[in-house]
C-alpha cells in the first residue's frame, strides 16, 4: 500500500429496482452489503408518469423496468431498515419529481428524521425528457414551474438535496455529439437557473447555482471524452461567473455524476461490452478537476435484457478495483499542462459555445426545444452515426468487423438474463387497492383539493405534496390532478429532417427501387406504421427507422411515444397502411403485440403484417412469431438497410409477391 | 404466403360508406389511392354512385397555409370544436414528400384527438408525391368518399401551390391560416398572387399586438368586394388558447350556407370534378391530350354539363384519345 493520502473515492452507484418495493428493498440492502455506498432508485413507467398501477396504460408495465411506487407505503417499504439520514438516494425520476421526493420526505417524517438532514438527488430534468427518453407529462412551462418549485423548495428546507442532475446523459444515447452534449445540457442549466431565479431571493442565487448537479454520459472515445468532461468544467464556471456573479469558486463546480454510454454496448459478443465499460469509465475519473462524484455502470448484458444481481455486482466490482487496486488516487490532475488535451478542450468549448449562442438567439432552450430545433439536430446526429456504421467507417468490434466468435460459455443455457416477476404487476394492483381501501378518504380528497389550490395559485407544489404524501394521495391520483389543471403535451418527434445523404449509395438504391417496384405493383406506395406503444419513451431507434424507411421511399406514418394499442390499430386501420413495426424497449413487448393484434382483428385487419424491434430476450423472439409477427429486430439487427429490404420482402409475401431476397 | 385480396366491388362500398361504416371508408381510400387500371375503373364506377347521392348538407373545409403557421394545432382545435357540437369529421393531411425517392413522412394524427377512440373521427394522412404545395390526383376522389360520410370533411395542405389543383379547387371552403408578423400573405394579397380564400384566420393570437396588428393589415388589404358577395372575415384565432375558434366555426358554417343559398354549391362542386378529370387527362395523355380534346375551357364546361356523369364522360374521352393515338402514323 502506498504512504501517499488517497483521495477519497466517487459514491459507487448501481442503478436498479424492479417488481416491488419490497423486492427493490432486498436487492437494495444486498448491493450495501457489497460495498455500494449509495442508491439509484429505477421507477416502473407507470410512476414516472404519474400512473397508477391499475390504470389502462400501465398495463404490462408494472414492475418492468423499475420499482412501482403507488404511494407513501410503498416508499416505506422500498427503505424498510435503511436509514435515511445516512443514506445518499439517487432517483431517476423526472415528471414526477415533486410527487416522489414528497413520498420520501413524508417516509422520513413518518420515522422521525428531520428532512433537513436527507441528501440525495432528484432528477428532475424534464428537458431532455421532450428530447430523448420520454417520460414527461406535461407542456413545457408547467413542467418548468414544478422543476423550479422542487428547486425553491429544497435549496431552504433540504440543503443537502440536489434538487435537478440535468443530462446529458440522454442526449448522447439519441446521438449527441460531444459539443452537443455540453452545449444542449448547458443551456438547459442556464434555462432552469433563470426560471428559478424568478422564485428566489437575489442573494441566494448562489446557494442554488451549488446545488444544480449533471448527469453525463461516457463513450468509447475516451480521450475526447475526458478532454469534454474538462470542457464541460471550464465552461460552466466561466458562465456562473459571468451570467450569475457566483464568486466562490466551490459553487461554480461543474458537480456531475455518470453512467457510462450504452448506445455502444453490443448484443453481439456481449463479453466485449466489459472492456467497453472499463474504458468509458477512465474518461470519468482519469482526470482529477473534472472528476465524477458518482458512477453507476451498465451491466455486460444490459443490451439482450434485465440483468441479474451477478451482472450487477460485476459492474459494481469494476469500480472497487480501479478505485482501490491502483494508484489512480494517488495523484494530482495529470493531464495539466499537456497541450494535446488543452488544443481539444478549447476546440470543445468553442463548438459548444457558437451551439449556445444560436440557441440563446431561438429565445433559450425551451423555445428550441419547443419549436423542434434541437430534436432535430439530435435526429441528425445518430442517424449520422448509423450511416457510419453501415458504411464500416465507425468500427465496432463484432457488430460489423470481426463477427466471427466461438460460442459463449457466458450466453448459453437458461436463466443467463433476469425474467421480471409475472406476478408483480397483479400484486402492486392489490396492495394498491387495499391501500386505497385502508386509507381516510376524506382526508386524500381535500390534500387533492389542497394540490389543485396550489397548482393553480402558482404557490410552491411542494408543501401541497407533502400533505397529499401524508394523507394517502397515490401518483396517479397527483398525476391526473395536475394533468386537469397542467394538460398534457406531446413534444415535436424531429424525424422530419431533410436528409441530404451525398449521392446514393449503392444498396440504398437497390432498395429504394424494390420500394418503388412493390408500390407500383400493389398500385400505391408502400405506407409504413411506426408506432410506439406503451408508457416507455425511449424513441431513437423509432425514429431512425422511420426516417431510413422515408428515405428508401416508403411513405412513413409516425405519431411519437406513448400509443395506447388502440390508437395503433386505428391509425393502421384509417390509414390503410401496408405494414407495421413496432418498437418497445420497456420488455411489455408480450402483452403489447397480443393487445394490439387484438385491437387489429377487431377492425377487421388483422392480415397486415406486423414486425418488432426492442429489446427483446431471444426467448421471446420465436412466441412473437408464433403469435404471427413476421419478423423480431434487436440491437444485433445493425444493418439498418437489411432491415429494410427485409420489410419490403415481408409486404410483398403478405401480397402474394415473390420476395426479392437478400439486399 | 397470405390470402389473396379481393378487388371491392363499388356498389358494397358505395352502401357501406353511407352507413358511416369506418372499413368500407378505409377500403374505398386505399381504392382511390391504387393507380392499377382495374381500381381506376372501380373507383370511377365508385365515385359515380357516390356524388349521385345527396350530400349538399355535409361541407368540406380546406385548410392551408404556409409553414409554421400552425395549421395542425389550428385543426386540432377546430376537430374538437366540430365534435362538441356532434358533427362526425373526417380529414385528409397532405404532407410534402421527397421528390427523390417518393418517401415522405406523415404524423400529427395523435396530436388531433382527444380520445383514444372516437368513432366521429377519421384521419387519412396523404404524401403530394411530387405536387409541390398542391394536392395529388387521388385527393379529389378521397374527399368524396369522406364527404359520404362524415359531416365536415376537412383537407389540410401547405400553402397554396401554384400547381393546376390546389385547395381552394377542392373544397367548398377554403381558409388560410397567417403566420402573425410575416409580411407575406398581405404582399401576395396586394399583388394578385394570391388566390382569395373564403377566410382568413390570423393564428397565434396569444402573441398579443403582433397578431393583432397582422389582422388590422389584413383586413385593409382584403379586396371590397360587391353587395351580396360574400364579405371576407379575417378572425383571430388561437389554438393555444382557444381563442377565435367557435368564431371561425361558424364563418365556415355561414359560408356553407351561403354557397347553398345562392344554389353555387353544387355547380362549385361540378366544377371541382371537372378540374380532377383534367387533371387525370392530362396525367395519362399531357397538355397535348387537352388541346385534342377542344382545350381546358371548352372541356370544362362539357364536364359541367348538369346531368352527365362526369365519370362515364371521363372514361368516354379517355377512349377517344387512345383510339385516337392508336391510329398508325
Amino acid at each position: 500500500m502506498s504512504a501517499k493520502k488517497k483521495e477519497s473515492t466517487w459514491l459507487m452507484r448501481t442503478y436498479s429496482g424492479h417488481s416491488s418495493a419490497q423486492k427493490s428493498n432486498e436487492l437494495y440492502r444486498t448491493n450495501l452489503s457489497k460495498g455500494q455506498t449509495g442508491l439509484s432508485v429505477a421507477f416502473d413507467l407507470p410512476t414516472q408518469t404519474g400512473y397508477d398501477a391499475d390504470h389502462a396504460l400501465a398495463h404490462g408495465e408494472v414492475g418492468k423496468v423499475g420499482v412501482p411506487i403507488s404511494n407513501v407505503a410503498d416508499m416505506d417499504a422500498l427503505f424498510d431498515q435503511i436509514p435515511l439520514d445516512k443514506m445518499n438516494t439517487s432517483m431517476t425520476i423526472n415528471a414526477t419529481a415533486a410527487w416522489m421526493l414528497s413520498l420520501y420526505v413524508a417516509v422520513a417524517e413518518r420515522h422521525k428524521v428531520d428532512p433537513k438532514l436527507l441528501k440525495g438527488t432528484t432528477q428532475n430534468d424534464i428537458i431532455k425528457e421532450y428530447l430523448s427518453r420520454g417520460t414527461y407529462i406535461f407542456p413545457p412551462a408547467p413542467s418548468i414551474r414544478l422543476l423550479t418549485d422542487v428547486i425553491a423548495y429544497t435549496y431552504k428546507n433540504i440543503p443537502d438535496w440536489n434538487p435537478t442532475n440535468i443530462c446529458s446523459y440522454h442526449l448522447q444515447e439519441a446521438g449527441a455529439t460531444p459539443v452537443q452534449e455540453m452545449a444542449y445540457a448547458i443551456a438547459t442549466g442556464l434555462a432552469v437557473l433563470d426560471a428559478t431565479k424568478a422564485k428566489i431571493a437575489a442573494e441566494d442565487i448562489p446557494t442554488v447555482v451549488g446545488r444544480i448537479s449533471f448527469f453525463v454520459n461516457a463513450g468509447i472515445r475516451f480521450i475526447e471524452e475526458m478532454c469534454k468532461m474538462r470542457g464541460f468544467t471550464q465552461l460552466w464556471d466561466d458562465l456562473m461567473l459571468t451570467r450569475y456573479g457566483v464568486t466562490d469558486s466551490k459553487l461554480r463546480r461543474f458537480r456531475y455524476g455518470v453512467q457510462v454510454n450504452s448506445l455502444g454496448l453490443t448484443e453481439a459478443q456481449p463479453e466485449n461490452n466489459v472492456q467497453r465499460i472499463v474504458i468509458e469509465m477512465l474518461s470519468v475519473v482519469l482526470s482529477k478537476d473534472a472528476r465524477a462524484r458518482a458512477v453507476q455502470l451498465p451491466a455486460w448484458n444490459e443490451a439482450l435484457g434485465l440483468p441479474r444481481p451477478w451482472d450487477q455486482q460485476w459492474a459494481l466490482r469494476i469500480q472497487q478495483v480501479i478505485a482501490l487496486e491502483t494508484d489512480l488516487l494517488e495523484y494530482d490532475d495529470i493531464f495539466n499542462g499537456a497541450p494535446v488535451v488543452a488544443a481539444k478542450v478549447s476546440e470543445l468549448i468553442a463548438g459548444a459555445q457558437a451551439e449556445l449562442e444560436r440557441i440563446e438567439q431561438m429565445g433559450g432552450m425551451v423555445a428550441a426545444v419547443e419549436n423542434g430545433y434541437v430534436k432535430r439536430e439530435l435526429v441528425r446526429s445518430h442517424m449520422e452515426r448509423l450511416r457510419a456504421i453501415e458504411r464500416g467507417d465507425l468500427k465496432i468490434v463484432g457488430l460489423n468487423c470481426f463477427k466471427e466468435t466461438a460460442e459463449s460459455p457466458l450466453t448459453a443455457g437458461a436463466d443467463t438474463i433476469m425474467k421480471p416477476e409475472l406476478s408483480a404487476e397483479r400484486d402492486q394492483i392489490a396492495r394498491l387497492q387495499a391501500f386505497r381501501a385502508s386509507r381516510n378518504r376524506a382526508d386524500a380528497e381535500s390534500a387533492l383539493t389542497g394540490l389543485v389550490d396550489a397548482a393553480r395559485s402558482g404557490e410552491n407544489i411542494m408543501p401541497a405534496s407533502i400533505r397529499a404524501a401524508h394523507a394517502g394521495v397515490t401518483t396517479g391520483e397527483w398525476g391526473d390532478t395536475l394533468r386537469k389543471v397542467f394538460g398534457e403535451y406531446r413534444a415535436p418527434t424531429g424525424i422530419d429532417i431533410s436528409s441530404k445523404a451525398p449521392g446514393i449509395k449503392e444498396r440504398e438504391a437497390v432498395i429504394q427501387d424494390r420500394v418503388r417496384k412493390t408500390g407500383d405493383e400493389l398500385g400505391r406506395p408502400l405506407k409504413l406504421l411506426v408506432g410506439k406503444p406503451g408508457l416507455d419513451g425511449h424513441s431513437n431507434g423509432a425514429e431512425q427507422i422511420a426516417v431510413k424507411a422515408r428515405d428508401v421511399g416508403f411513405e412513413v406514418v409516425y405519431d411519437g411515444i406513448r400509443l395506447t394499442p388502440g390508437q395503433i390499430a386505428t391509425t393502421a386501420h384509417e390509414e390503410g397502411v401496408h405494414l407495421i413495426g413496432l418498437s418497445v424497449l420497456s420488455g411489455s413487448h408480450m402483452e403489447l403485440v397480443e393487445e394490439i393484434l387484438r385491437e387489429l382483428k377487431a377492425r377487421g385487419i388483422e392480415q397486415t403484417p406486423m414486425v418488432v424491434g426492442g429489446i427483446i430476450p431471444s426467448d421471446d423472439t420465436p412466441k412473437l412469431k408464433a403469435q404471427g409477427i413476421a419478423a423480431v429486430y434487436t440491437p444485433k439487427d445493425a444493418d439498418m438497410n437489411v432491415i429494410m429490404g427485409d420489410m419490403v420482402d415481408i409486404v410483398r409475401r403478405s401480397n402474394n409477391l415473390a420476395p426479392f431476397g437478400a439486399v | 404466403m397470405g390470402p389473396r385480396r379481393e378487388w371491392p366491388e363499388p356498389a358494397a362500398l358505395a352502401a357501406g360508406i353511407g352507413r358511416r361504416d369506418r372499413s368500407s371508408v378505409a377500403a374505398a381510400l386505399n381504392l382511390l389511392d391504387d393507380r392499377r387500371p382495374e381500381a381506376r375503373r372501380r373507383a370511377s364506377e365508385l365515385c359515380s354512385l357516390l356524388v349521385h347521392g345527396d350530400i349538399t348538407a355535409h361541407h368540406m373545409v380546406g385548410l392551408t397555409g404556409p409553414p409554421g403557421s400552425g395549421k395542425s394545432s389550428l385543426s386540432a382545435a377546430l376537430l374538437r370544436t366540430w365534435r362538441v357540437s356532434g358533427r362526425t369529421v373526417g380529414v385528409l393531411a397532405v404532407d410534402p414528400s421527397s421528390h427523390r425517392t417518393g418517401g415522405a413522412l406523415l404524423g400529427d394524427r395523435i396530436r388531433m384527438l382527444q380520445a383514444s377512440h372516437d368513432d366521429g373521427v377519421f384521419i387519412r394522412s396523404l404524401a403530394s408525391r411530387g405536387e409541390l404545395g398542391g394536392l395529388s390526383a387521388e385527393v379529389w376522389p378521397m374527399s368524396i368518399v369522406m364527404l359520404a360520410a362524415f359531416d365536415v370533411v376537412l383537407v389540410e395542405t401547405v400553402g397554396i401551390g401554384q400547381s393546376e389543383i390546389d385547395v381552394s379547387q377542392l373544397a367548398d371552403s377554403t381558409c388560410y391560416v397567417v403566420q402573425p408578423a410575416s409580411g407575406d400573405t398581405i404582399q401576395f394579397l396586394k399583388s394578385g398572387i394570391m388566390e382569395v380564400p373564403h377566410v382568413f384566420a390570423v393564428n397565434k393570437a396569444d402573441l398579443g399586438a403582433v397578431a393583432e396588428r397582422t389582422t388590422r393589415e389584413l383586413k385593409s388589404a382584403i379586396p371590397r368586394m360587391p353587395d351580396g358577395d360574400w364579405a371576407l372575415p379575417v378572425v383571430l384565432v388561437s389554438a393555444a388558447t382557444g381563442r377565435g375558434i367557435q368564431e371561425l366555426a361558424a364563418h365556415f358554417d355561414a359560408h356553407h350556407a351561403f354557397l347553398s343559398a345562392q344554389g353555387t354549391l353544387a355547380a362549385q362542386r361540378r366544377v371541382h370534378q371537372a378540374m380532377w378529370i383534367m387533371k387525370r387527362l392530362a396525367e395519362e395523355f399531357g397538355s397535348f391530350g387537352i388541346e385534342r380534346l377542344g382545350g381546358t375551357r371548352s372541356l370544362t364546361e362539357q364536364l359541367t354539363r348538369t346531368g352527365a356523369s362526369p365519370f362515364a364522360l371521363h372514361e368516354e374521352l379517355r377512349q377517344l384519345l387512345i383510339s385516337a393515338y392508336s391510329k398508325p402514323v
